[in-house]
């Protein structure tokens, strides 16, 4: 179902790790999409392979790493076979990545001005001189004030949110068409993380960027997303518009997560916060059926059986009650 | 662990991570590591021979024969009766290794028994209270380092007469900087951590403190140290003896042995060859020991 | 920076002169001295006149202070044997150890390093498993025994090299590779322990996304934090290889500063002995103060303190 407006296109991903106790599959079917200037928000607990999933479209994943996939896209061209040499070309030049934890991200023994403009020498060889020029505009447009005297800066001597910004204006060095940012704001005070966000929403519509935000937090994900990705132990279980989303959730995982959102929506104010019963199950070994099942109240015998993810008119979902619950809501 | 009443009076020992898992499954950890198996292995073979090895052997090490001089070892024309040949006093080499082995292994436990015990208090202390204490430990471990240790050895020994006891004595002096830089570092995070304070809280005194809750906690970081130490002890000692400054003759020390088969080295380099891989495979073992025990003990530091 | 110079000056002064105290007393508290000059078979009344002509009866106390008082001047005395001032002889001797320590070193590090970094690449693979075995090895083997094998082997089997002296570039070679070889497993098994941790750090991960090449993540990002904790080793090994040159020197008949010390103890020549004990120490303390430097120089951390 791709289209001419898709950047990014992820069909069937699966990526398996080895382990002691037998092979963890932390992504086991994850497909979708992500137009252009579009921002995604893939959610979920952490361990869910968000993070996987990420590093598996780069393919940055940890070494003994297995990915497989029905299908890998970046526009009309193949990731999936294209080779290292390829996508080092994608990586910092057309796709950017941040990272969750600012502090351990930048190189502590190198100045700021410096990581920032090796990027662009790397991607832009003809135009080095350019690169410095490029750095100070960068750091500028992130909200960093006195670009000039940080470049010879080290991170030690940034705060956490400035380094934030430094990654951010980093991975915005070579005008990249995709963003994936993972829990861009998980490792921040709340403060800061609304600052964060709000820059990343604002370079966002700036550069006509899209943007694939990796997070645990709905409240988050609403602000932001042009759509929501739900996962759960490895798998998509829900794709929908974010308003779509928001009004009618129709996994129960989905429904469950909403239920937790301590947040304002819609007269919940003062509901009492729901906690999802259970634990997620072990990735380890093969893992058949509905992976929520076991802490799912409206669980019966059919979801022992493998689900596809159903399409319901965009809104697509991977439960055998899908088209009652969309009846139901 | 110290006794059972004390542990269950204060709950927080059990946080000690001295505490470890089972020990079985501890045991089984231990001798997975290839390491300690093989280090561990060739340690014990050597312990037995050397100890066993000389009642094993028919000649003396120290009887000379001036008939069987600079007999070859059997795979350079020698005989079975002297296997690894003999030297240039016709004592048998074999019978000779074997007592240098007890001899090295001697000086090395007595080098890391006092070396040890001085470094581990002085650095536990500094680090325990801090302040002038650790200033003036921190101090002396500097002027340990300054002070060139072979080169003092070499001058006590031969001013004082060279002897086995001033030998041990004085490499003992020499080799305590590393247990104290190491005591004195893991005591100052133990000091700090929640066990100590907690203990601190329920009116433990100092003493029972650092018996209970420091030691047990720092042991294997020593035990570390100690390999470390006693293989630089054996090579340390054994450049004595080849100096002539360590032990004498006619005790038979590897180390003396090289230096007394050095005018035969065109003609018998066995005399040479063979002290030498006898005092690496002790150094090897102890090494590879120590490295597994660290493996094993401080995961964090695996393969460092 | 400035207050930590002069902080680390004080302290290396006060060390110097413990260091001075330690070496004086040792020579003269461990025998009778006297009698060690004499000679062992001399008469009475001739090593009580070596006593007096050296002053050696005076109390220990005043001879410390003579001695310092002089060498504060820059007086070190006069060899007992050379018909030399100490100060003299030392300067004479010192380059030839200091450039053989050097090159020990330089070798070690450089082979040291890269060694290290192929073997991190890939722990546990092929390579590094020779490698550590090596330097498993290389660790066990006494330096001065394997002086002798070379010496048999390249020496007089082969007659590629000299064995003794320290004539021409090529007597060094020998020593050098000893030298070499005994230091080099702790530089490659602290480069590649440090290589590993840099190359699961966040910022390898991060110098990958940007599409970095392999050779600019590794030499330019993952060994510069890497070689931190070994260029602090690299100095404190120098002095220790200066420290041990005694018995290296000794085994090549190297005309340096350990071999000098070897044959003034043997002499007894304590003006000597106790100089060079003094020299060393101070190099010492010069080399822990150049590898702070360079600490500092590396680690932008340590800069700001």
């Amino acid at each position: 179902m791709r289209t001419d407006g898709t950047v990014l296109s992820i069909e069937g991903l699966k990526v398996s790790l080895p382990h002691r106790e037998g092979t963890i599959h932390a992504v086991r079917d994850v497909s979708f999409d992500i137009g252009r200037g579009e921002t995604v928000c893939v959610v979920g607990e952490s361990g869910c392979g968000k993070s996987m999933t990420a590093m598996a479209v780069l393919n940055l994943l940890p070494r003994g790493a297995r990915r497989e996939a029905r299908g890998l896209h970046w526009r009309d061209e193949d990731i999936l076979k294209a080779g290292e040499r390829r996508m080092r070309d994608l990586r910092g030049d057309r796709i950017g990545m941040i990272f969750q934890e600012p502090l351990t991200a930048l190189n502590p023994s190198l100045p700021i001005g410096e990581q920032l403009m090796e990027v662009y020498r790397r991607h832009r060889p003809r135009q080095k001189r350019e690169a410095r020029a490029r750095a100070i505009d960068m750091l500028g447009q992130v909200g960093i004030p006195n670009p000039e005297e940080r470049l010879s800066q080290f991170p030690y001597q940034l705060s956490g949110g400035l380094r934030q910004r430094v990654v951010i204006a980093m991975a915005l060095m070579c005008e990249p068409e995709l963003i994936i940012a993972d829990e861009p704001t998980t490792a921040l005070d709340v403060t800061i993380q609304a600052q964060i966000l709000r820059l990343l929403i604002d370079l966002k519509d700036r550069f006509g960027l899209a943007l694939m935000l990796i997070t645990h937090d709905l409240a988050v994900a609403s602000r932001v997303a042009d759509r929501i990705v739900v996962m759960y132990a490895g798998e998509v279980v829900e794709e929908a518009a974010t308003a779509e989303f928001f009004a009618r959730p129709l996994h129960p995982y989905a429904r469950g997560l909403l239920g937790c959102l301590p947040s304002a929506h819609a007269g919940q104010r003062d509901a009492p916060l729901q906690v999802i019963p259970g634990t997620v199950p072990s990735l380890i070994g093969e893992l058949t059926g509905c992976a929520f099942r076991d802490r799912c109240a409206l669980a019966e015998p059919a979801c022992r059986a493998r689900i596809p993810l159903t399409d319901l008119g965009g809104h697509k979902v991977r439960c055998i009650r899908a088209d009652a619950e969309e009846g139901a809501s | 662990m110290a006794g059972k009443a004390e542990t269950e009076a204060l709950p927080q020992p059990d946080a000690a991570p001295a505490a470890a898992s089972g020990g079985r499954t501890t045991l089984r950890r231990w001798l997975s590591n290839t390491g300690i198996t093989i280090g561990g292995g060739l340690f014990l073979l050597i312990l037995f021979l050397t100890m066993i090895g000389p009642f094993l052997v028919p000649h003396s090490a120290f009887d000379q024969s001036l008939v069987s001089r600079l007999r070859p070892p059997v795979w350079a024309g020698g005989t079975a009766e002297h296997p690894l040949g003999t030297d240039h006093l016709g004592r048998d080499y074999l019978a000779r290794l074997l007592w240098g082995g007890r001899i090295s292994l001697l000086i090395g436990f007595s080098t890391i028994a006092v070396a040890g015990i001085f470094g581990t208090v002085i650095g536990v202390l500094a680090g325990y209270f801090g302040g002038t204490l650790d200033f003036a430990v921190r101090f002396l471990i500097m002027v340990r380092l300054a002070l060139p240790a072979v080169l003092i050895a070499l001058a006590v020994a031969f001013i004082a007469g060279p002897s086995l006891k001033l030998l041990i004595i004085v490499l003992g002096l020499l080799l305590w900087d590393r247990f104290a830089v190491i005591a004195r570092a893991t005591t100052m995070q133990l000091r700090s951590s929640e066990f100590v304070v907690a203990a601190r809280a329920t009116g433990a005194s100092n003493f029972t403190i650092l018996r209970r809750d420091i030691l047990p906690n720092i042991v294997n970081q020593l035990i570390v140290i100690a390999t470390v130490e006693l293989a630089n002890a054996v090579l340390i000692a054994a450049a004595l003896s080849f100096l002539g400054l360590g032990v004498q003759p006619p005790t038979p020390d590897w180390g003396l042995m090289i230096a007394e088969g050095k005018q035969y080295l065109l003609f018998s380099p066995y005399l040479i060859t063979l002290p030498g891989i006898a005092m690496m495979v002790l150094v090897l073992s102890v090494n590879l020991l120590g490295d597994g025990i660290r493996d094993v003990t401080d995961p964090e530091a695996r393969g460092r | 920076m400035e207050r930590y110079a002069v902080r680390q000056f004080l302290l290396s002064a006060a060390v110097l002169v413990v260091v001075s105290v330690v070496g004086f007393v040792l020579l003269r508290a461990s025998g009778d001295l006297a009698q060690r000059i004499a000679g062992s078979e001399a008469l009475a009344a001739d090593v009580e006149k070596v006593r007096i002509a050296y002053g050696l009866d005076r109390p220990l106390p005043i001879q410390y202070l003579d001695w310092a008082l002089n060498a504060l001047r820059g007086d070190l005395g006069r060899s007992l044997f050379f018909p030399e001032d100490v100060s003299t002889l030392i300067a004479r001797r010192l380059p030839i150890t200091l450039g053989l320590a050097a090159l020990g070193l330089g070798t070690a590090i450089i082979f040291g390093i890269l060694l290290g970094t192929i073997s991190a690449l890939k722990p546990n693979g092929l390579f590094d498993r020779l490698a550590l075995g090596g330097a498993v090895l290389g660790q066990a083997m006494p330096p001065f025994w394997l002086g002798l094998l070379f010496i048999i082997f390249f020496g007089l089997h082969l007659g590629w090299l000299p064995v003794s002296g320290s004539e021409t570039w090529r007597h060094f070679v020998l020593p050098t590779a000893v030298l070499a070889i005994a230091t080099m497993p702790t530089i490659m098994r602290l480069t590649r322990s440090g290589m590993i941790d840099a190359l699961r750090a966040d910022y390898v991960r991060t110098a990958r996304a940007k599409g970095l090449f392999p050779f600019t993540i590794v030499f330019k990002h993952a060994l510069r934090n890497a070689l931190i904790p070994v260029v602090a080793i690299a100095a404190v090994q120098l002095g220790a290889l200066m420290g041990g040159s005694v018995v290296l020197e000794t085994v090549f008949g190297v005309q340096g500063l350990g071999y000098l010390a070897w044959e003034s103890i043997n002499r007894a020549d304590y003006p000597v002995v106790q100089a060079i004990v003094l020299v060393l120490g101070g190099i010492y303390c010069i080399l822990t103060f150049i590898s702070d430097l360079l600490h500092a120089a590396l680690d932008p951390r340590m800069r700001a303190q």
